[in-house]
């Protein structure tokens, strides 16, 4: 037999249809949906007189536009409540389950359905949401869409789409001391460019990967899209399975369904269209410069002089990017202060993240000149780390502590930077203006973001001794 | 959806690699709950000074590109978000065809669910666009979709690569649902087969 992928695997068994010259007709397993990219999409099955096909596939989240102070405190946004109001009706119109801000189980759509065992191996699994690929952390098939295709999947329970090409990441040996999985993915996008996986699906693999928790997983397919790929994937193991027992969407007869995950991963052998390795030894800690997540350097190097870049397109560029961020080449990344610390988003807002962070600020206190905030992923998150006295570390040290929600990634609540501010962020985008109109995003990983808040600049972790947890 | 079939168009440029679709439409203008009127919010952090003047070094400004219907830029166009919000508002705006050397996925995907083009030339191709648009005001675009073919008036004339199925969904203005239910039965087969993962 032909040795397959696993994203072979997992197409080929969700083929409904197909010919030659088109699209394939794919079936989807499972539909999450927020309430920015979900609204005109429910319009226009209206429009059309149709009706949800299998609504019991798709679940909903209130994530982007909610508000991260307290839950009792009335929605100062007209426009948002709206959206959410929105949503709420949709959802029940068209008998869609709804974790809505009142819901124990509300959450950033990417950190709920993993919570839930929404995220199965094996399956293919969408949302209105470029981020989507976190899911692929569980050996899914999963990748963002756009309102239009959210229709569709309401419509049909099925998508169209070109087969995309494989790409296999190979990242081989022991990750060196305070290198986070978010130095992993960062130092990828930095080899790769924000367009190196543009048409393909990645699948990452190799023993840096192997060991990474579930969470950490999470966090390195998180950031696919950031190398422009579709999805990203991580074959299934005993981590995958031991995470998703017991979770309360999970199948019920699991061990059955763990016998069918055991057959997901690639066999050897399998060909995929690109390959590449990186020696995990070579991994350092990881803070972005520019304004999109390529735009990436060594903690301990400097910000590069775009004179130096060979490609004219790449030298404009950089010099835009140091102009927006107020930077000079050359400057080393030790030196360049911070106002801002958030701690939160679908890539680092899980309560391993929190417990490093936690860890990490005990005994310390947020440097004078910062304005740091924590926002878990989830209400659940939230109410695990109060559990645990996290909340008071964090506060103790000098941390806002909020509500779940996306918050300060987007700010399209009332989290944002103002103009001019720069900010140490665990998330996943730093274009300009992402976190405010003219606010300065720096990304690193939650322990190098909670070195930065300490020291007011950015730090080298690895100079810390950290305490193992 | 509207076809497209032929575009005879003005051109006018945005000379920046990687632009996100943060740029293309920023976060505060999501919340609208309609697929209209986001035209007026297109790169507004680029094209308005304090969100009212018009700023004068963003080049999409200056009168002689005013009513554009072609967009050409640079590598990696719509990199970021999947929000579709982007296509609706460069519609919004004028534009039924953007011409760059790539485009990111999700976004290139949403062009052609809303009816707008989007081609991608080789990169010396597109500079050459650039040079011809600079130095010609006025400079139009011819488009058929038919014969896959740009020209100019100067002579220009260049061919492009476009997936077929896509190709006749925009000339014929297809939706895509309609396309997806006729394959009602084999979706109801694979249902009944189907074991969810
Ligand atoms: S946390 Fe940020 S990246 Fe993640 S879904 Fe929310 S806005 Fe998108």
């Amino acid at each position: 037999m032909t040795p397959h992928t696993m994203f072979e695997k997992i197409w080929e068994a969700h083929v409904v249809h197909e010919e030659p010259g088109q699209p394939s007709l794919i079936y989807i397993d499972r539909h999450l949906i927020h309430e920015v990219t979900s609204p005109q999409a429910f319009d226009g099955l209206r429009l059309a007189k149709r009706r949800v096909r299998r609504p019991e596939l798709t679940f909903a989240t209130m994530d982007h536009n909610v508000p991260t102070t307290a839950r009792s405190l009335p929605i100062e946004d007209a426009t948002s409540a709206l959206q959410m109001d929105t949503l709420s009706r949709n959802c029940k119109e068209f008998g869609i389950t709804l974790f809505d801000l009142a819901s124990p189980e509300q959450g950033i759509v990417h950190v709920i359905g993993p919570e839930l065992g929404l995220t199965l191996p094996g399956a293919t699994l969408v949302c209105g949401d470029s981020h989507t690929s976190t899911h692929g952390a569980f050996g899914a098939l999963a990748f963002g869409i756009g309102t239009s295709e959210v229709e569709h999947v309401l419509a049909t329970q099925c998508l169209l789409q070109e087969r995309p090409k494989t790409f296999l990441i190979e990242v081989a040996g022991a990750r060196p001391y305070g290198v986070e999985a978010k130095d992993v993915i960062l130092s990828i996008i930095g080899r790769i460019g924000t367009e190196g996986g543009t048409g393909s699906v990645i699948e990452y693999a190799g023993d840096a990967i192997r060991g990474l928790s579930m969470e950490e997983r999470m966090t390195v397919c998180n950031m696919s899209i950031e190398g422009g790929a579709r999805a990203g994937m991580i074959a299934p193991d005993e981590k995958t399975f031991a995470y998703l027992r017991g979770r309360s969407h999970a199948p019920k007869a699991f061990d059955a369904a763990v016998a069918r995950w055991k057959t997901l991963p690639s066999d050897p052998g399998a060909r995929f269209d690109r390959t590449l390795r990186i020696d995990a030894r070579s991994l350092t800690p990881q803070v972005t410069w520019g304004t999109n997540p390529g735009q990436v350097v060594a903690i301990d190097g400097r910000v590069p002089n775009p004179a130096e870049c060979a490609d004219p397109n790449a030298r404009k560029s950089a010099e835009r990017a140091l102009d927006y961020m107020g930077l000079q080449g050359g400057t080393p990344i030790t030196e360049i202060a911070i106002d801002r610390v958030f701690i939160g988003s679908c890539t680092n807002s899980r309560i391993e993240d929190l417990r490093r962070v936690a860890r990490f600020v005990k005994g310390r206190r947020v440097s004078p000149r910062v304005y740091a905030m924590v926002v878990p992923g989830s209400q659940r998150i939230k109410r695990k780390a109060e559990e645990e006295g996290l909340d008071r570390i964090f506060k103790a040290a000098g941390f806002d502590w909020r509500e779940s929600g996306c918050s300060m990634c987007l700010g399209m609540n009332p989290d944002t930077l103002k103009p001019g501010e720069r900010c140490a962020s665990t998330s996943n985008r730093n274009f300009e203006g992402r976190q405010g109109k003219g606010g300065r995003t720096h990304l690193v990983s939650p322990l190098m973001a909670a070195a930065a808040a300490v020291e007011g600049r950015f730090v080298d972790i690895r100079q810390y001794e950290l305490k193992e947890g | 959806m509207e076809p497209f079939r032929t575009l005879d168009g003005l051109v006018t440029l945005l000379d920046l690699p990687n632009v996100d679709t943060d740029q293309i439409i920023p976060k505060q203008f999501l919340k609208r709950i309609e697929r209209t009127g986001f035209g007026q919010f297109l790169f507004y952090d680029w094209r308005f000074i304090d969100g009212t003047r018009p700023n004068p070094d963003f080049e999409m400004n200056a009168d002689r590109y005013r009513g554009a219907g072609i967009l050409v830029t640079r590598a990696n166009f719509g990199c970021g978000s999947s929000r579709e919000h982007a296509p609706w508002a460069l519609l919004d705006y004028g534009f039924r065809c953007l011409i760059a050397p790539s485009f990111a996925d999700i976004f290139y995907n949403n062009c052609f669910k809303n009816g707008i083009l989007p081609i991608r030339l080789g990169e010396d191709q597109v500079e050459t666009l650039f040079q011809r648009v600079r130095a010609t005001p006025g400079f139009r675009l011819t488009i058929d979709l038919e014969k896959k073919t740009i020209t100019a008036g100067d002579g220009l004339a260049f061919g492009f690569e476009v997936d077929e199925f896509r190709r006749l969904c925009l000339l014929n203005g297809l939706d895509d649902i309609g396309l997806t239910l006729q394959h009602e039965e084999k979706i109801r087969r694979y249902e009944a087969s189907h074991t969810a993962a």
